[in-house]
């Protein structure tokens, strides 16, 4: 302390004539400077080039003579989509994927929230810690449990079923049922959104299930009137992050066929193996860069429409948001 | 206290029931609730088991009829002769007997009794039986995954990248959260919301320019891309540790302040004290998301097996050894990827998940 002080009043008489209020402003913008810095360097700056990039043909291989080429990478991208061609096929593949997975994990964390907030079960940090412990697995190294796991002939999966006399796919070489075997890979992922809607049904005040319980409603009528309402803000919460998951989806795929043909049959073919494939494998890019722009802009609308739909279903208990 | 928050709505039900029998019913709906939820994560956890007990098999096991789920393998007699013969689960009129096939047929077949060494002919078709597995806890497939994945480089590899990550990002998302909570700066609001939306910010807008420009410099096929941006504040930690900070009490500061303590020495012994709990969840964040992380060291590091992380290497690994039919390889190097942070998280699960919940429900 002494020391600090006494450097204070060796350094002290020029800034002093700076307003304090200037000083503060100074004082709180060097300690922004690294997030400033970084926000210019490697967010700002990366978005402004990737936009003029995918107006050109930059190729990995001769980075120096690049050509801007118009709208000619875009008219590519739509010549694609609308034909089925490779992005088409990967946009589709994302898309159906995202129709399955994000209902899925978003009922079975819900469903796991109510079964370790129930009041009646015993060691529920042991099982919260259990359901969430998955989350911590490199996905790398799940994707490669899964695929032990669902193989049709030695997987566990197939050989339970099949003792039960049902029939079982060979999931992940199966281009109808890889799909879906990434889903039941997925669900280990639940961790977040379990924790996340286990506060908001913590923070569900009880007087609420009382009113309904003297109302005369049972628990269907508890958890349509008073849990789904009082949680739609984390539910809306964890619905973007699962879309926003989901235009993310690389490794996973990579994994299950590290020639990024999306194999079996280009089932598991996403958008973002497509665009690594554009970009690092035919170092195309330019036409890489199109391809995030799109995607970009699928997610921005999707969250749009997200938040103008979230007017008529989320309900903010406060009312002050 | 489970206990007595149930006791209330009970005893205003008003029905006439001895405490005892209360007590009884409510024992039952708990143990119901609880073997309920305990199937549940077990079939939740069934592929971990899977791994475990595969890692642990020879990988002839793995393609074998009527083999066990454990780790087992089939036992051999061997005659004084010096002959091995499989041993079979034969059912006799003295009941099941495990005997070792010496001529099979499809009518009769010719068993030795492995406890008086004698013939026995047994009629039936021995197709029919299975051989006797006996628990076999095997390691190979350790030894083998350690040296041919080159474990330990790895493990050095994963640990630079997340222990120099982990200081660079909390450092700096600590000094810059501490900004954003305690100075009045012009336009403050507005950089926060820019700071927000970043978060949102799909990665690959910004992956093929920065790739470009680390190329450009000589970083590509170095771990510099996957440590030095980390220095540079995460958006996520940062708002992560301002919602805390700004949890914290200001009289502490301020009267820190009138002592005449610098900005830095406010952060350093006033809050920092205070903020442990955020503080250890982001460390916990950072590491765990540069040990999983994928796609980054898949595109920097690509060519460069000496430096390939944890989860490149695996990836390599698997690509490799699953085509050979070798699941038992595959399944034991998952499982040594993911040993330290499981590790990890059960140590310190209590701070990591209070983590996820601050970052995820107060917006």
């Amino acid at each position: 302390m002494v020391i600090v002080e006494d450097n204070e009043s060796v350094h002290a008489p020029p800034p002093r004539r700076m307003s304090l209020a200037r000083r503060e402003t100074l004082m709180g913008l060097a300690f922004l400077s690294p997030w400033l810095i970084g926000l210019v360097v490697f967010t700002a700056l990366p978005i402004v080039a990737s936009l003029v990039l995918s107006f050109t043909d930059f190729n990995l291989l001769h980075p120096a003579d690049f050509r801007f080429i118009g709208l000619d990478n875009y008219t590519r991208m739509w010549n694609e989509l609308m034909n089925d061609g490779a992005a088409g096929k990967s946009l589709g593949v994302t898309a159906r994927f995202a129709l399955m997975s994000v209902p899925v994990t978003i009922v079975l964390a819900l469903g796991v929230a109510l079964l370790v907030n129930r009041k009646l079960l015993a060691g529920k940090p042991v099982f919260r810690t259990l359901f969430f412990m998955p989350v911590l697995i490199p996905l790398v190294a799940s994707t490669i449990v899964w695929q032990g796991f669902l193989n049709g002939s030695t997987g566990w999966l197939g050989q339970i079923l099949r003792s039960f006399g049902l029939p079982s796919p060979d999931w992940f070489n199966d281009p109808s049922w890889a799909l879906p075997g990434l889903v039941l890979l997925g669900t280990w992922g639940i961790g977040n959104m379990t924790l996340i809607f286990l506060a908001g049904l913590q923070g569900v005040p009880t007087e609420l299930y009382e009113a309904v319980k003297i109302d005369g409603g049972g628990p269907w009528a508890r958890f349509r009137h008073v849990t789904l309402p009082m949680i739609s803000p984390v539910l809306f919460y964890n619905i973007l992050i699962s879309i926003i998951g989901v235009s993310q989806y690389f490794t996973q795929a990579y994994v299950l066929d590290p020639g990024s043909n999306g194999n079996p049959g280009g089932s598991t073919y996403f958008y973002n193996l497509n665009l690594y494939k554009e970009g690092w494998s035919y170092n195309q890019m330019g036409f890489a860069s199109a391809l995030a722009w799109l995607m970009m802009l699928i997610v921005v609308v999707a969250a749009l429409v997200l938040f103008r739909t979230s007017a008529r279903w989320v309900f903010y208990a406060g009312g002050d948001r | 206290m489970t206990g007595n928050a149930l006791s209330l709505p009970l005893a205003r039900s008003g029905r006439r029931r001895s405490p005892r029998a209360r007590a009884i019913r409510l024992g039952i709906s708990r143990l119901g609730v609880t073997l309920f939820t305990a199937s549940m994560a077990m079939i939740f956890l069934l592929p971990l088991v899977y791994m475990l007990l595969t890692s642990f098999k020879d990988s002839t096991q793995m393609t074998a009829l009527n083999a066990p789920l454990w780790p087992a393998t089939q036992q051999i007699y061997t005659a004084a002769d010096g002959q091995t013969y499989t041993l079979y689960e034969v059912p006799t009129a003295s009941g099941v007997q495990g005997l070792a096939l010496e001529k099979p047929g499809r009518v009769t077949s010719t068993f030795i009794d492995p406890k008086t060494g004698q013939e026995v002919e047994w009629q039936g078709n021995w197709r029919g039986l299975s051989p006797v597995w006996s628990l076999t806890v095997s390691f190979d497939n350790f030894s083998t995954v350690l040296d041919v994945l080159n474990f330990p480089m790895l493990l050095r590899n994963t640990l630079v990248v997340s222990v120099l990550g982990t200081i660079g990002a909390v450092s700096s998302a600590v000094l810059v959260a501490f900004g954003f909570a305690r100075f009045r700066i012009p336009g403050k609001n507005g950089l926060f919301l820019v700071l927000i939306m970043t978060i949102m910010l799909p990665f690959q807008v910004t992956l093929i320019p920065q790739y470009i420009a680390f190329l450009q410099i000589g970083w590509v096929g170095t771990l510099l891309p996957l440590i030095v941006p980390t220095f540079f504040a995460n958006a996520y930690n940062v708002f992560l540790l301002r919602q805390y900070f700004l949890t914290l009490p200001r009289e502490l500061d301020e009267a820190a302040q009138m002592d005449g303590a610098s900005p830095l020495r406010i952060l350093w012994s006033v809050i920092i004290p205070q903020a442990w709990p955020a503080i250890i969840a982001v460390s916990l964040f950072h590491f765990f998301f540069s040990w999983n992380d994928f796609f980054v060291p898949l595109i920097y590091l690509s060519g460069h097996a000496d430096l390939f992380t944890m989860t490149v290497g695996l990836q390599a690994f698997s690509a490799t050894y699953a085509r050979a039919g070798s699941g038992t390889l595959t399944q034991t190097a998952a499982l040594l990827a993911m040993l330290l942070p499981v590790a990890i998280f059960f140590v310190a699960q209590r701070a990591f998940m209070r983590g996820v919940v601050i970052s995820g429900v107060e917006k």
